[in-house]
């Protein structure tokens, strides 16, 4: 049994303009110790579809699912505040600005002790101890010294690694990262990513890593999940989805990871057009309207997903028999 | 074998049918055109800023009530003492203290004048405080405050310097000693006010025009050779209107609530003009005696006062983007 | 820090000339008023002699301005007018401590009432709850504090005869003047608190404390409240001043014998040298509490960018 079984979770916000369907029935799992990675442009339901599974959703927020399963525990079943105890102490998060995730007039070590203290029932000073044990682990130096320390005396990577000491406290099972270097730089981008790959290899913890960027998961996953307009587009082993990507946005995300390790000087190309309106969406395929090799079928039907190993799955026209006239001009 | 189109022409399709998945037509799998594909985005209907904001507003109950209220007292303040056979300053000694009645919708004060008329003159002078105040100061304020914000630099810290000087001690205590220098007329009450109200609408000018400054529009502008002056009042200030609106929107209470405040201490509008202010404390000594003497001038300026705000609230709400859900 | 207090108390400085300048010239430059040449003026010549005597009005103007601002240093406010033997000083010893008493006890009531209405109103956003704190909030913010305050007097002294009308001798004495003085500033409050909060609960912050598995009522009491009462601290500036332009209304409807009353009968007798020094001794006052505001506000929120 996978530790996170989600099947067709839809997720609504009511606004002013009408429903926007942010997640439009995704169905996934996360097996025990593996790193799942989630790509997309924003606004393609990634982060929704975590925060919802959390019940971290604003208010004006709806979600249904056939069946949300957590380490045996089915989700659809416990409510809000249930839900609290197991954040914190079996998922954890880490979020995408550092600069604006940690409470300012709360000291790091207030931020840190905090879940220990909720989750764990140890005493002050042990939550304190193990607090600098932590920030140890996510290599902040002189830890007793910055416990008393306030966030604005940190610079965006520190904060960020108090972020994912926040998040490891209480030795998650899950830790869900959401763009965890996007607000960084480069630099310390690299530096993030480091951390949190030595953390995967330390820890049994499974990861689920949300990202535009493929070029993150390419070395910190396992798995992905590709995500365009609500949906899975296609979903593989790291080898599948970079070796034998089937669907076209999948295609267009790869051709736009810069390669600089190969030194060649290649063209970056991005992807034309604007991501689909979620408060009327489209019809047939979400992609239709970018997708180079668009037939008529793509804009009436969506697409099925089609099973095409164990672990890959693309939901894409083109794999369709009758379709390899057009297919024959790909070219990737 | 059925066909699998229906009758309009779509495809009918049960999920995880093998049959079907292999019936849909050849056709279906040519190349969608590429340049038809674009026209077929479906482009929901974009509103405006103004119009934006025009249906917000429109849907807040309580705004449009105030809005309403305000409109009929507005025409009842320019009409009503026209079809009135009284006037606010004809005393009539034999007619004093009376109960409202058929003939003195809300009685007569101890003078015997009538207070209805009283009453709608108040709202005259209350409103035309109110608006031309706001007015006034509209105009101060985006000047300073558009100047200060866009040439920054040492003008605005000497501009903002003035400003924090004054701001520091309420308005109404210079407002009051404004009017004991100036004496007690509309026009001092319109001067006092408009030498002291614009301080809060030139802050919140400059700050917008300091956020807006830095945008690509204005360094557009800046780029192709408009003027300072013509970049200022052709695209900050009308970029910043809805805030703006909002503040001056404000004032308008704040202008009618002081003006009242005066004349209740005294050095408001003197008789035998009426205000709203002098009726509620004339009526004070006769409190126990005749109480409508001060009810009926105290509801008018709530009412007045209640919708304004409510106005300014759902301006706030309909203009302010970051309050849209 | 250090910086950042000198700065602030030199503005301070600066503000309170600038008042003391502009309402010196004000008040000595009405035509007719006790202040103007002796020849505008139909007095008795004793009694003109004596004011001229006490007051050095024989001086010219700047003459005036530089000893009023030397005896201003040494605490000196100057004499009354129409009772020449009341100084401003004694006027403020008698009626601050009074004005003071109601004024504290309307500034508390204000804050944990306005504070408590805008959390209950923040969290319950949209509901019944919300709505009426709301509407109450704007009858609070609609009703001018004279009207309010005359209402009051009718319906509890008037109409049910439930409280006294005037004085300050038992504690029923103070609860239509607190009422009168703080209804207002609660409403105000209220609303800043409720927007305040809902500002800080879109926060990233809220989202991490959630994450972390904190419970609801701690993120709302712990996280989010110790954030949006920050604002509040910048109200309690105009909140003071709130309670003095207010008490000038409350003293005056119930006699209650406080400054305010003072300033507000000095107006009435244009006894100008009350009104001078009542003024810049509320001014002043008014000055030294948004300074230590000011500094109060640096304090807690960390985050201040004390620079410039």
């Amino acid at each position: 049994m996978h530790l996170l079984q989600v099947q067709n979770l839809r997720t609504t916000f009511r606004i002013d303009a009408g429903q926007v369907q942010a997640v439009r029935g995704i169905s996934f799992y996360v097996k025990k110790g593996e790193s799942l990675g989630i790509v997309g442009e924003s606004g393609s339901g990634k982060s929704v579809s975590m925060l919802s599974i959390m019940k971290l959703l604003p208010q004006n927020a709806e979600l249904q699912a056939d069946h949300v399963q957590f380490n045996g525990q089915d989700l659809n079943q416990i409510d809000q505040k249930e839900m609290r105890k197991m954040l914190g102490s079996e998922i954890g998060m880490i979020f995408q600005d550092p600069m604006s995730s940690l409470n300012p007039l709360l000291t790091i070590g207030d931020q840190i002790v905090e879940p220990i203290r909720i989750h764990q029932k140890i005493s002050k000073e042990a939550a304190r101890k193990k607090a600098i044990d932590i920030l140890r682990i996510v290599e902040i130096p002189s830890p007793e010294k910055r416990l008393k320390q306030y966030p604005h005396e940190f610079s965006g990577g520190m904060r960020q690694r108090v972020m994912i000491a926040i998040a490891i406290s209480c030795n998650p099972k899950l830790l869900i990262a959401d763009e965890p270097t996007t607000a960084l730089d480069v630099t310390i981008q690299a530096q993030i990513l480091d951390l949190m790959h030595d953390l995967k290899n330390k820890m049994q913890t499974s990861i689920v890593m949300i990202t535009h960027d493929l070029g993150v998961i390419a070395n910190m996953c396992n798995r992905v999940l590709v995500m365009y307009g609500g949906t899975i587009v296609e979903e593989g082993t790291i080898r599948e989805i970079f070796y034998q990507p089937k669907h076209p946005y999948t295609w267009g995300l790869i051709k736009s990871i810069p390669t600089v390790s190969t030194g060649k000087r290649e063209k970056l190309i991005p992807i034309p057009g604007s991501p689909p309106d979620l408060i009327a969406p489209p019809k047939g395929c979400p992609f239709t309207a970018r997708c180079e090799y668009a037939m008529k079928i793509c804009e009436k039907i969506p697409p099925q997903q089609i099973t095409l190993s164990e672990t890959h799955r693309a939901a894409c026209w083109l794999m369709h028999p009758k379709a390899s006239g057009v297919a024959k001009e790909v070219t990737v | 074998m059925h066909s699998a189109l229906n009758k309009n022409g779509d495809i009918v399709v049960p999920r995880e049918s093998s049959l079907v998945w292999h019936d849909i037509p050849d056709e279906e799998f040519e190349k969608l055109d590429q340049s038809a594909k674009q026209s077929e985005v479906v482009l929901r209907k974009s509103k405006s800023y103004w119009q934006d904001a025009w249906s917000r507003f429109r849907k807040d109950p309580l705004a449009m009530a105030g809005l309403v209220v305000i409109v009929v007292i507005t025409l009842a303040a320019i009409f009503g003492p026209i079809f009135s056979s009284y006037s606010y300053e004809d005393q009539n000694i034999a007619n004093q203290n009376q109960s409202p009645s058929l003939e003195h919708w809300f009685g007569t004060d101890k003078f015997g004048r009538d207070i209805f008329v009283r009453t709608l003159y108040g709202a005259r002078i209350s409103l035309t405080i109110g608006f031309v105040a706001a007015g006034i100061n509209l105009v101060i304020g985006v000047i300073y405050g558009g100047i200060s914000g866009y040439f920054g630099g040492k003008i605005d810290m000497i501009m903002m310097r003035f400003v924090d000087i004054l701001y520091g001690v309420p308005d109404l205590l210079y407002i009051i000693l404004l009017m004991m220098f100036l004496g007690n007329t509309l026009e001092s009450i319109l001067i006092a006010l408009s030498l002291t109200y614009w301080i809060g609408t030139a802050r919140m000018v400059r700050s917008q025009v300091i956020t807006l400054k830095f945008q690509e529009y204005t360094l557009a502008a800046k780029a192709i050779g408009s003027s300072n002056l013509r970049i200022l009042f052709k695209h900050l200030i009308p970029n910043s209107m809805g805030p703006i609106i909002v503040t001056v929107t404000f004032l308008v209470p704040s202008a009618i609530f002081s003006e009242a405040f005066l004349s209740f201490l005294g050095i408001g509008i003197q008789v035998p003009m009426a205000s709203w202010g002098t009726l509620v404390n004339d009526a004070i000594p006769s409190l126990f005696t005749q109480p409508y003497q001060m009810l009926f001038p105290a509801i008018a300026i709530s009412i007045t006062m209640f919708a304004l705000n409510f106005i300014g609230d759902g301006l706030r709400d309909a203009l302010d983007p970051r309050l849209k859900k | 820090m250090v910086g950042y207090i000198v700065k602030r108390f030199f503005a301070s400085l600066l503000t309170m000339f600038v008042l003391i300048t502009i309402t010196f010239f004000l008040m000595h430059s009405i035509p007719g008023g006790p202040f103007s040449p002796a020849e505008e003026r139909k007095v008795p010549a004793s009694v003109l002699q004596k004011m001229e005597e006490k007051f050095g009005l024989h001086e010219p103007l700047h003459v005036q301005y530089v000893n009023y601002l030397k005896n201003l240093l040494q605490g000196d406010l100057g004499f009354s007018f129409k009772q020449l033997d009341v100084s401003v000083n004694e006027l403020i010893a008698q009626g601050f401590p009074i004005s003071a008493k109601v004024g504290l006890i309307a500034i508390g009531l204000a804050l944990l009432i306005g504070i408590l209405l805008g959390i209950v109103s923040a969290i319950k956003r949209g509901k019944w709850a919300d709505w009426t704190a709301m509407i109450f909030a704007t009858i609070g913010i609609s009703i001018p504090n004279f009207v309010l305050t005359v209402l009051l007097m009718f319906f509890f002294c008037v109409m049910f005869k439930l409280l006294p009308t005037y004085g300050l001798t038992s504690w029923k004495h103070y609860i239509l003047p607190v009422i009168g003085l703080s209804f207002g500033p609660i409403a105000y409050i209220a609303r800043l608190m409720r927007s305040s909060m809902l500002e800080v609960m879109r926060q990233d912050f809220i989202l991490t404390a959630r994450a972390k598995g904190v419970p609801e009522y701690r993120v709302i009491f712990k996280h989010a409240l110790k954030n949006a009462i920050i604002p509040i601290v910048t109200y309690l500036g105009p909140l003071v001043a709130a309670m003095l332009t207010g008490s000038f209304i409350v003293e005056r409807v119930f006699s209650i014998p406080g400054i305010g009353r003072d300033f507000v009968s000095g107006i009435g007798d244009r006894d100008y040298s009350v009104i001078l020094g009542l003024t810049v001794f509320f001014g002043v006052f008014i000055i030294v509490m948004n300074f230590i505001v000011d500094i109060l506000y640096a304090i807690i929120d960390k985050r201040v960018k004390i620079e410039e």
